[in-house]
């Protein structure tokens, strides 16, 4: 059982967590995700981990409210326990000085961006974000992100503030401009599909964290399965994260439409 | 054999009172079912379990023999007379603790083991064209009595040594293991990475062969030994081999499993509604999908495939035949004769109504415009020359294809060892199949304090197996921490 800390309203429907996992803090890596299990009842549901602190033995948790799973969660308060909780789970980001750096990311995205922002800067890169969201209300961890970050570029569909128009508009501007040597997409499977296709077109390496069906979260089950390069991999285990240009999303968007009728 | 206690005068007065010859003619017992109709719509215990009138009548037939071949089927080395004269004198709490002296999970094995293949096989009986003893029903029917007794024993254990001991999985390996370590005095904690404790009996195994009510008693029986749990924690990932040393273990038996799905690899098996048995068996059994509180969903299909012909296909099927299929089907390669699955769990899918399409091979799925399964290709095989196994091998029939109508297609192929364990032990020596290689006679790694047992070795075996292998290494564990405390 694993103790909620803090709790933090960010957004009308996401909330963020303080959750007690010494640990989870001690061993997690930027890029690695937790299952999460609310009530005996409840399903098990993967979470990229947003930040962790080893002092207070404290990780971070960013949820947004889709489905019933997810309400449960948001619904817990200070105080209250998550039932099961375990982690940090898939492989950690690979970080190294690639130079120019663009991480893109959509809506509640932006939570586990967080600490790949945080350890590419500490790793010596020039990073440019993209923040993107429907609009103004629903940017989240603005001022977090701006402190690892050297630009910050913001991206609204309704242009209510930064600029009007998609992520990739966002990071088109930053190919324009100046050479990128990497570009890291988190985000809603189809925003990384045309993060994707804009970056194969300038060819740019470009690496996505993938968000699909999980049951276990430990490789034993295939849930999660995509096609990458033409073979089947296990996102829990061997991902999150891919060579975006390799992943067959339009696949990965039919599977994570399966259960729609069951939600 | 070592001492099976033959000699006491109680067992020589059984022999005595009741001649060989009577008790040969007594037939073999039959298992109490639910009726086939009423049971494939729900998740009841199918095997209802012997009434002790059953019971007693039925160790009538074992003849007590000077050299009990049946133990020599037994990877547990369950002292089966024993147990069984037990019954027969209605000493059932008596051979509910004979059974425990060798078995951590009595009430499952019971269930479970393929007793056809192994004790049953060896018994006299067979030599007499009689039918064996059943002694799977006997041991499930001496460990329910002493459930519902509610007086359950504990065994005896050894003087606590404060040696601390991890286990690393909670499957039947694991729990075997930890069982006889408990017993020789270690102090043992066990490190599950799911919410629950049980592996393969919780997640696989389906309730209406084996409930998890009764794997959830043995295990409160090893705590009440003193054996701890700590669940959703990842020997390698939540905590590291190191961390383990820093604390003081001084051995590690790793029973990992082999939790890793096989798939195909042929066109269209990422399409919605193609899962492996695995991702189904375990929506069900381990997050109740089939339950309207669970929050856990799972496909309703109504012509269900399921690709495989082992036990899991069948646990699969009879699932989906419960869960409202109007069709399920079994795809399977070879002919009945050649199926691994149980008899008894192939007649049982049969009396519910389940499918059998022998010979056949799926080569492809089709989708529909949602990208959801909607039709296999089939295609047909014959039996040709035996392979290395002995048995015959399935051959493609050249342009012998057939179409069928699926909404839903579970793949029950095999599984492979779980990577994620050994990828997370440095020096752990690996096979190309990824089973951790150990000593055949100790199960000792190449890494001294570390032992592995069960599926994590075997790839895909039994659950009798894997506790086999979990009391070898606890045995060989317990040899070498003592040998070295002298």
């Amino acid at each position: 059982m694993n103790k909620i800390i803090k709790k933090e309203i960010l957004s009308e429907n996401v909330v963020q967590l303080e959750v007690e996992a010494p640990l989870i803090a001690k061993a997690r890596k930027a890029g690695h995700f937790v299952m999460i299990k609310v009530g005996k009842s409840g399903e098990r549901i993967p979470l990229t981990i947003a930040n962790a602190d080893i002092q207070s033995g404290t990780i971070t948790l960013v949820i947004q409210k889709v489905g019933i799973s997810t309400k449960k969660i948001c619904a817990l308060n200070e105080g209250e326990y998550i039932t099961d909780l375990l982690g940090p789970l898939g492989k950690a980001t690979h970080i190294e000085k690639f130079g120019t750096v663009v991480c893109a990311c959509g809506g509640v995205g932006t939570a586990p961006m967080l600490p790949i922002v945080e350890a590419m800067k500490k790793a010596g890169n020039q990073v440019i974000t993209v923040l993107a969201a429907r609009t103004k209300e629903l940017i989240i961890l603005e001022q977090e992100i701006r402190r690892f970050s050297d630009e910050v570029i913001i991206m609204t569909d309704d242009g209510s503030y930064g600029n009007k128009g998609l992520v990739t508009n966002g990071i088109e501007e930053v190919i324009q401009r100046e050479n990128v040597d990497l570009c890291v997409t988190i985000g809603p499977a189809v925003m990384m599909k045309f993060v994707s296709l804009l970056t194969k077109k300038y060819n740019i390496p470009t690496v996505a964290s993938l968000n699909t069906i999980m049951v276990d979260g430990t490789g034993m089950c295939g849930a999660c399965r995509v096609t990458v390069g033409g073979k089947t991999q296990f996102v829990c285990v061997d991902g999150p994260e891919f060579d975006a240009h390799q992943v067959d999303f339009d696949e990965m968007l039919m599977r994570l439409n399966a259960y729609k009728d069951y939600e | 054999m070592n001492n099976i206690e033959r000699n006491e005068s109680w067992r020589e007065e059984l022999r005595k009172n009741f001649k060989n010859k009577d008790r040969v003619a007594i037939p073999r017992v039959k298992m109490p079912e639910l009726d086939a109709e009423y049971r494939s719509r729900n998740y009841e215990e199918v095997n209802q379990g012997l009434s002790l009138e059953q019971a007693l009548q039925e160790s009538k037939r074992c003849l007590d023999c000077p050299t009990p071949t049946c133990m020599q089927g037994c990877p547990v080395g369950v002292n089966i007379p024993k147990f069984i004269k037990n019954i027969e004198r209605n000493e059932i709490l008596a051979a509910a603790g004979t059974l425990k002296e060798t078995s951590a999970l009595p009430a499952v094995c019971g269930r479970v083991c393929p007793q056809e293949k192994q004790c049953e096989s060896l018994c006299i009986h067979l030599k007499m064209k009689s039918e064996a003893v059943a002694i799977g029903y006997l041991e499930r029917f001496a460990a329910d009595y002493e459930r519902e007794s509610g007086s359950i024993s504990i065994p005896s254990l050894a003087e606590s040594n404060d040696i601390q001991i991890a286990v690393v999985g909670s499957g039947p390996a694991g729990l075997s293991f930890a069982g006889d370590m408990a017993k020789f005095g270690y102090d043992v904690t066990v490190f599950e990475a799911l919410h629950e404790i049980g592996g393969v009996l919780k997640y696989g195994i389906p309730e209406f062969r084996l409930p998890n009510d009764i794997v959830d008693v043995e295990i409160d029986n090893l705590k009440n030994m003193g054996v701890k749990f700590i669940t959703n924690c990842i020997v390698g990932k939540t905590i590291s081999q190191e961390d383990l040393h820093t604390e003081g273990f001084q051995g590690i038996f790793i029973a990992g499993g082999a939790g890793l799905p096989n798939f195909m690899n042929i066109p269209g098996e990422n399409l919605a509604g193609v899962l492996s048995s695995n991702e189904y068996l375990t929506r069900v059994n381990l997050m109740g999908a089939n339950r309207p509180d669970s929050d856990t969903p799972v496909f309703f299909g109504k012509n269900v495939a399921i690709i495989g012909g082992g036990n899991t296909a069948m646990d699969s099927v009879r699932t989906a035949r419960r869960l409202g299929a109007e069709k399920a089907m079994i795809i399977y390669r070879r002919s009945k004769e050649e199926m691994p699955a149980r008899l008894e769990e192939v007649k049982h899918a049969k009396e519910e109504g389940v499918i059998f399409m022998n010979l056949y091979n799926p080569i492809q799925y089709i989708g529909d415009e949602k990208g959801r399964v909607k039709q296999m290709v089939l295609q047909k095989m014959e039996l040709g020359e035996p392979d290395a196994s002995g048995r015959r091998r399935p051959v493609e029939i050249p342009g012998a294809t057939e179409t069928v109508d699926v909404d839903m297609v579970v793949v029950a192929i095999g599984v492979s060892p779980n990577p994620l364990i050994p990828a997370n032990f440095s020096g752990l020596n690996v096979s190309k199949w990824g089973t951790i290689i150990v000593n055949q006679d100790t199960l000792q790694t190449d890494l001294p304090e570390i032992y592995a047992g069960g599926d994590i070795v075997r790839g895909g075996a039994t659950v009798i197996l894997a506790m086999g292998d979990g009391r070898k290494a606890a045995a060989a564990m317990h040899a070498r921490l003592n040998s070295e405390k002298i």
